[in-house]
Formats: C-alpha cells, sequence, structure tokens
C-alpha cells in the first residue's frame, strides 16, 4: 500500500512546505522592523494586482517552465541536470546568431529557427557531460556545474569580442532587427477586446512553454521513449535488463533536458531583451532545480511551482522597489521557498505519511 | 515445569493497514531449539524484530526467564541475553573477526585492551563451543560459513543465553549447513535457546526440538517436531494441501537448441567469473545448475540474458550469439526466442514504481503491437495484462497496482507470465521461486513444467537444491567458474551434489 493518498502527496506538502517558508519569511521580515502584511500586500498588488504585474510573473514563468521541465525530464532518467543555466545561455547565443545574421521575413518563421537554433545549443552543451557520464561514468552534477562556468566563459567571449558591434562600450550583441520582435500578450490579447499592459515583457513565448509542458507530458507517459527514461530512471539493472541501453538512454534524456532549457531563449532573449546581453539567465536555470522538485517532475506540477517562482520573483522585485526592505532578502525568502519545498521535502512528509497511517489505523 | 527461556504473551504489531502480527503466543523451554516456520510475509521477521528491539508491539508482554521484561532497542535486547544472527551478515568487510567482535562492545576509548580481553574471552567460547575461526582473518578473507561463526561469536561475546538465526542457511552449502546444524547442537547442550527462522521444511525436521508455524501474521499451531511431519507442517504453512514434488512426466529430449561452447565471463572488476563452460540445453528438457551462490550461475545467465558480455561461443538453434557489442543486448536475445525470469525480479524483472499493466510490457515493450503510432497502446497492455493477471491467477487481480505493492508471490508470477506467454524457445530461468510464498511456487513450478512439456528447452539456475532436483531433468554443478559435472536427478544424491559444490571433483565428471 501506498503510505498516504495521492492528493496529500501532490498538493498537502508543497502547500504546507510553502506556509512554513512563508511563516519562517515573515519573521525575518518582523525581525528587521517591517510590517510583513504590508509585505505581502505589496508583493500580490505587485505581482497579481494589475496586467503589468501578471506580465512580468508570467515572463518569469515561462523561463521556469522551460528550466523546470529541463530538470524533470532528466529526474525521470535519474539524471541531476544542474546545467540549465549554461544550456539556457547556449540557448540564448544560438537565438542571437538566427535573429542577427539571418534575414528573416516574418517573426514566426524566425521564432520557429530561433526554436531550433536554442534547442540544438542547448542540447550540445548538455551532449558533453552526458557523453562522459555514459561512457566515462564522470557524474553529471560535477561536469554540468563546470560547465556553467564554461558557458558564462564561452559568452563572455563571445560578446566581447566577437558579437559586440564596432563601437559600443557594451558587452552585448546589437539590437535584433525589427522583424523579429515576437509578439507580446499585449498585441497577442488586444484583438479580442482584452487590454493587457503594453510595457509587460510577457510574450508568445509562453504559449511555446506551455505546448512544451503538454509534448513533454506525452513524452514521458505515453511514448516509448518516455516509458524505458522512466524504466532507466527506476531501475538501472531492470533497464539492463530489459535491453535498455544506458549509454543511450542517458544521452537522449540529457540531450532533451538541455534542448529544453535552451528553449528559454526564445523568452529572455528574443522576446524580452531582443538582444544578447551578459548573463541574461539571471538564475533562472537554478530555480528550474527547485520547480521541478516541487512539481514532482510532472509537467502540470511545474507548470504551478512556475508560477508561483514567478510571483515571487516579480513580488519580490516590487517589495524592494517599495520598502526599504532590502534586495538580498528578497533572495532569502525565495531560498526559503525553495528550502522547503525542495530540500526540506522529507521534513514535512515523514510526520504526514505517520499521520495518515494512524487515522487508517483508526478507520479500521 | 521450568521457568520458559522465552514467553511471548498476546503479541499484536500493525504496519498501517496490515496486521503484521496478531495476538502471538509462543513459549520456549530453555535449552532448546525452537523454529519458526511460515511462508513469506507471514511475520516470522516482524515477530523476531519484536523481540529483538527493532519495533515495539501494539500489544502484548515479552518474559525473559520468568521475567517481564521491556525491550525498546537492541541495546535492551543484548541486556537481555538476546542474541541475532541476521540472513544479511552485519560485518565490517575489512576489518579482522577480532575487530567485528568487538566493534560496538568497546571498553574504553583505547582499543588494545579491549583487543587482547577479546582475543583471551574468543579463545575460550572457542573451545568451549569448538567454534573456531581464525581471529586475524579479514572478513572478506573468510568463506560465508565461517562469517556465519562470527555472528555467532558477536552474539556469545555479548553474553546471549538466547540466539536467533533468521533464515541462517541461506547462503550456505549443504555441507556447511550440516556443520551449522552440529554448531546448534553443540550450543544446545551448553544450554543455550535457540530460536531458528527458516521457510525450509528440511532443516525444521533436522534441527528443532519444537516448531511453531505463522501464517498470515497468526500462530497457527505449536508442535513437537518429532510428532510432526513435512506434509503437515506445509500444510498448516499455507492452510490447504500442498504438492511438495512437482508431477512430471519423464522428459523427451530433442534438438539441441542452446549450445554452449568455452564461455567465459569477467566482470566488471575484473574478476573472472565463469572460467570456460561447456554447456546443452535440448528441447524438452529442463537443465538445472545447482550450487552456490556466487560460483558464477548468475553471471552465466546474465551473459545467455544479454545483460553483461562474455566471451566464447554460444549458439541458440544453431545460429551464434553475439557476446559482446552490438546484437548482444537483451532486446536482441528476445528477438532470438530467448525469454528471461531474472534472478532479482525486484531490481531487474520489475520496475517496482511501474503498474503491474506497464511491467507486463517490459522488455517486450518494442513489440508493434504495443505501439500505436508514435505513442505506445496502453490500452493495448492493460487489455493483455488482464489476460495475464487472470491466466495466472495473479492477485489482487488489478493491472493499475504498482509492482511493489504486490505479494513476492504475485510478483513473480507477474515476471512468469510475461516471459512465457511469449512462448520463448529457450527459457532463463534464475531463482524462480526465492522469496515465494509455497501455494505460488507450486503453480510456478508447474507453468515451468508445462512449458518444457510443450518441447521448450529450460536452463533454470536456484540456490535451492530441492527445486533442482524436483524441477530438473539434468544437473550440472557450478563451482568457482567451472561446471563440476553434470548428474541425473535420479542418479545422485544431496550428498553427491554438496560434494561437488564445494568444489570436490566427482568421478569422470
Amino acid at each position: 500500500m501506498d503510505k498516504m493518498p495521492k492528493w496529500a502527496d501532490v498538493i498537502l506538502i508543497p502547500l504546507i512546505s510553502l506556509i512554513l517558508a512563508a511563516i519562517l519569511s515573515t519573521l525575518v521580515i518582523l525581525a528587521i522592523g517591517e510590517n510583513p502584511v504590508e509585505a505581502v500586500n505589496l508583493m500580490v498588488t505587485g505581482a497579481l494586482g494589475s496586467t503589468y504585474g501578471w506580465g512580468y510573473t508570467l515572463y518569469y514563468a515561462t523561463n521556469f517552465m522551460f528550466t523546470g521541465l529541463a530538470v524533470a525530464v532528466a529526474f525521470h532518467a535519474r539524471l541531476f541536470n544542474i546545467g540549465g543555466e549554461g544550456q539556457a545561455m547556449l540557448g540564448g547565443l544560438g537565438v542571437a546568431m538566427v535573429c542577427l545574421y539571418v534575414p528573416w521575413p516574418h517573426w514566426s518563421i524566425a521564432l520557429l529557427a530561433a526554436m531550433a537554433a536554442a534547442m540544438l545549443f542547448g542540447a550540445a552543451w548538455a551532449a558533453i557531460p552526458a557523453y562522459l557520464q555514459a561512457k566515462r561514468g564522470s557524474h553529471i552534477v560535477i561536469t554540468t556545474i563546470m560547465f556553467n562556468f564554461i558557458a558564462a566563459a564561452l559568452l563572455n567571449y563571445m560578446l566581447v569580442n566577437v558579437m559586440r558591434p564596432a563601437g559600443s562600450q557594451d558587452p552585448a550583441t546589437a539590437r535584433f532587427p525589427e522583424a523579429v520582435h515576437l509578439p507580446t500578450l499585449h498585441e497577442i490579447l488586444a484583438p479580442i477586446g482584452i487590454n493587457f499592459s503594453k510595457a509587460a515583457p510577457a510574450n508568445i513565448s509562453l504559449i511555446v512553454a506551455l505546448l512544451a509542458c503538454v509534448v513533454v507530458w506525452a513524452l514521458i507517459w505515453r511514448t516509448r521513449l518516455g516509458y524505458e527514461i522512466r524504466a532507466y530512471g527506476h531501475s538501472e539493472t531492470g533497464a539492463v535488463y530489459a535491453g535498455i541501453s544506458p549509454v543511450r538512454i542517458t544521452i537522449v534524456a540529457m540531450l532533451i533536458s538541455g534542448a529544453l532549457a535552451g528553449l528559454m531563449a526564445i523568452n529572455n532573449v528574443m522576446g524580452e531583451a531582443e538582444r544578447l546581453v551578459m548573463n541574461s539567465t539571471e538564475g533562472a536555470g537554478f530555480i528550474g532545480i527547485a520547480v521541478a522538485l516541487m512539481g514532482r517532475s510532472h509537467p502540470f506540477g511545474v507548470f504551478l511551482a512556475a508560477i508561483l517562482f514567478g510571483f515571487l520573483y516579480q513580488g519580490g522585485a516590487e517589495l524592494a522597489l517599495w520598502t526599504s526592505i532590502p534586495r538580498e532578502l528578497i533572495v532569502v525568502i525565495q531560498a526559503l521557498v525553495i528550502l522547503f519545498t525542495g530540500a526540506l521535502d522529507n521534513m514535512v512528509r515523514m510526520p504526514l505519511e505517520k499521520l495518515f497511517l494512524a487515522l487508517r489505523k483508526e478507520a479500521n | 515445569m521450568t521457568v520458559p527461556a522465552i514467553e511471548l504473551k498476546g503479541i499484536s504489531k500493525a504496519f498501517g493497514p496490515v496486521q503484521a502480527n496478531k495476538d502471538i503466543s509462543i513459549s520456549v523451554a530453555p535449552g532448546t531449539i525452537h523454529g519458526i516456520i511460515g511462508e513469506n510475509g507471514a511475520g516470522k521477521s516482524t515477530l523476531m524484530s519484536i523481540l529483538y528491539g527493532f519495533y515495539k508491539a501494539d500489544k502484548g508482554e515479552i518474559w525473559i526467564n520468568g521475567k517481564k521484561t521491556d525491550i525498546p532497542d537492541s541495546q535492551a535486547a543484548i541486556a537481555a541475553g538476546i542474541g541475532m544472527v541476521f540472513q544479511h551478515f552485519k560485518l565490517v568487510e575489512n576489518f579482522t573477526v577480532l575487530e567485528n567482535i568487538v566493534l560496538g562492545a568497546e571498553d574504553g576509548g583505547l582499543l588494545a585492551p579491549s583487543l587482547a580481553k577479546a582475543r583471551k574471552e574468543l579463545k575460550e567460547l572457542e573451545e568451549e563451543y569448538e567454534l573456531f575461526v581464525d581471529p586475524d582473518k579479514r572478513i572478506d578473507e573468510i568463506g560465508v560459513g565461517m562469517q556465519q561463526r562470527v555472528e555467532i561469536l558477536k552474539a556469545l561475546y555479548r553474553k546471549a543465553e538466547i540466539l536467533i538465526l533468521d533464515e541462517p542457511t541461506g547462503v550456505l552449502t549443504p555441507a556447511e549447513a550440516d556443520q551449522l546444524f552440529r554448531i546448534l547442537d553443540r550450543l544446545r547442550a551448553e544450554g543455550k535457546t535457540i530460536i531458528l527462522i527458516t521457510h525450509k521444511l528440511r532443516e525444521i525436521m533436522e534441527a528443532t526440538d519444537t516448531v511453531s508455524v505463522m501464517r498470515r501474521g497468526q500462530m497457527t499451531a505449536t508442535v513437537k517436531t518429532a510428532e510432526t511431519n513435512p506434509e503437515e507442517l506445509a500444510e498448516l504453512m499455507v492452510g490447504r494441501k500442498v504438492l511438495l514434488r512437482v508431477d512430471k512426466v519423464p522428459a523427451k529430449p530433442g534438438k539441441p537448441i542452446l549450445e554452449i561452447e568455452n564461455l567465459r565471463v569477467t566482470d566488471s572488476s575484473g574478476v573472472e567469473r565463469v572460467k570456460g563452460i561447456d554447456l546443452t540445453v535440448r528441447a524438452g528438457e529442463i537443465v538445472g545448475i545447482a550450487g552456490v551462490a556466487g560460483n558464477g550461475q548468475s553471471e552465466l545467465l546474465e551473459v545467455l540474458g544479454g545483460m553483461r558480455p562474455g566471451s566464447g561461443t554460444v549458439r541458440m538453434n544453431g545460429v551464434p550469439l553475439a557476446l559482446s557489442g552490438p546484437g548482444s543486448d537483451g532486446q536482441a536475445r528476445r528477438a532470438q526466442g530467448i525469454a528471461h525470469v531474472p534472478e532479482d525480479r525486484q531490481r531487474e524483472g520489475l520496475i517496482m514504481d511501474f503498474h503491474a499493466w506497464e511491467n507486463v510490457a517490459f522488455g517486450y515493450h518494442r513489440d508493434p503491437a504495443y505501439q500505436r503510432g508514435i505513442f505506445m497502446d496502453n490500452a493495448a497492455l492493460r487489455a493483455d495484462t488482464e489476460r495475464k493477471i487472470e491466466k495466472f491467477d495473479v492477485r489482487p487481480p488489478n493491472g493499475w497496482l504498482a509492482a511493489k505493492n504486490f505479494s513476492g508471490g504475485n510478483q513473480q508470477k507477474i515476471v512468469v507470465a510475461r516471459e512465457i506467454e511469449r512462448n520463448p524457445d529457450l527459457l532463463l530461468v534464475g531463482q524462480p521461486t526465492r522469496g515465494v510464498d509455497i501455494g505460488a511456487i507450486e503453480f510456478i513450478h508447474k507453468q515451468i513444467v508445462a512449458l518444457r512439456d510443450q518441447g521448450k528447452a529450460i536452463l533454470l539456475v536456484s540456490v535451492e537444491l530441492e527445486e533442482i532436483f524436483s524441477l530438473s531433468d539434468r544437473i550440472a554443478v557450478m563451482f568457482d567458474g567451472h561446471i563440476m559435472g553434470e548428474r541425473l536427478p535420479h542418479e545422485t544424491d544431496e550428498k553427491e551434489l554438496g560434494l561437488l559444490m564445494a568444489g570436490v571433483a566427482g568421478e569422470a565428471a
């Protein structure tokens, strides 16, 4: 028998973790002499109170959906891809090349090409750690972390020495041409009579991210490859018994994971900045780990967790803007949420399992 | 009337909805060997874990030597004079025998005085019980039989008066098992009380004075061993009459299906496990490989099943098999008509977190019958699962349950159903009834024999000699990577096989 009902596992545990993180955050805010009620109020109105706020929340959420899905796919093969950050950076490089060096007649074709390039670059960046893991047994956690640094250095080099327009002091590419401008939510929703904030960066990539959730779901639970990835993730010896090649699954799962992380670049590079800048990923690759953990590696869970973290990001930014709560504290609050929902999962889970067992015994 | 060494009164323990022990009372007289027999999952281990302080009983009392005793943890159990020898030894492999014995019972911060004292006491214990071991050998240098002695000495060193042995013969050769029983006799003669947990009827009959039978968490009977017989005990264990011997007609071997010549297997750490064996399995016969666990049988099965590389020549229906590189994996083997019931169903044969219906395709998940376009045809899988569940009487008959939620026997039925229903030319079977209850053993044996009677070849690996004897039409004995000899089951006996299993070459193998 399972120890507790599924709803408790999927909903109750993340909820309790969140509440615990909220309580601790409240205490921290109190300790520095600010008003927690006001802080929450600011976060909610800032992130969800206007289409402007929503536009930012959804923009961040789009990033986190891509990186969260990336981590989730690798998790199903029991691979811990910490390299989402670097893969997303490389994805950005691919997007920038496609947008800058090819004249596109229409944004839609450019988007398809940019997606292909983002996935290709992201997958390529994941391929080397994957190969080293599969063939040489180098631990994927170590190699992907190191590849984040290499990616940052590579991007630095490319932006400073290769892609920087002549005469510019800024380590960034030139602005992408107008033809590759992606429709924002404002532009998408205006024809159907919804007035969405013009200034918010949320764009059509959100829809790509939602589609990616559906595709990943189908891949993992409906295809043969997904079956093999899950089987390998649950038992390597089992996979060998069934004639599923661990080398192949490790590499394929990491390629898909890297491609998804790379895909994030259509949102932040093509959709928002419309040029490639240093550190364009802003840590979204790492947030993806928390998102995947909290979402139980299920695409729907990833979707919900991505929205939550989008809210925390945007709400946190508002908080820093309007109160004297320092920027660093926002990071503390975000870290607390990650800590409780991800790392301290068992702290909530074990007492809860005991509780459910006791309840069931009463019922008998 | 002597005071019982151990008396359990009304012990109950539940894990969630599962009642593992229900109102169990036993009384063991001092200086006797008391057997506890029951199928896997009958609650034997739970009961002993309560006695050793791993679990706390929900209800009931423990009386040791006429005193009511609380046993909250294993320290308390040791203080009460209870020692336990686990099925899987708890020894530190790169420590010496002496260090292992002292471990956890050191007198102070400095090791040398403890070791010196232990060396002296160990010598006395050895002489008293004729339990000889070399105290300065490292654990990984001595055999399993010796390791078990170390476990027993560990308990005696801690002044155990009551010794619990959990499935002690699982890893021993018949000869080593006999030695163990002689040691137990000796301990009994010195006044120790012994509780022997096993699922092997033969051991109960040979070694014990009294025996308690457990079924589904309850104690169904306690009888004097001299006044019972294996058939009665089996019936008490299962709750119905069971056939202990497999009913089968003589084999009609046909053409060779599997031909092995000079097969060698080296494991990942570079140790040669199979050292050049020759073996043929014909259509319509069951060839049993006997041997103590770890003598190369597992590796043999794994090479044939495509799970690890090997070298040499193996022909299947006359066609050479690739033994390494492309075309040597499990998928290729299945395509060549080889089905495989692996030794470890929980780590290999099943994905424990998958639904039963997902497991029914495991290994055959690329079969076109299970595909629909780019997706897997889950509806077809589920329909197939329902058929197999019904035909193989899997209980509960619910394809949506995860494999881990079935009992060992029903898990194995899922694996056997999947492999046999493929109608393979050759079936590889490893430990088909390990951790499987008697009722399911009977069923699985029948299915294997039925497959043989359809003219299929079967290669069986089992560490249970009884199983080898009752199923095999021909027996090959493996020791240290070699086949020591082949015998016909009706022309040999356990003693001869036991010698071969221990590496003593038979006459004209």
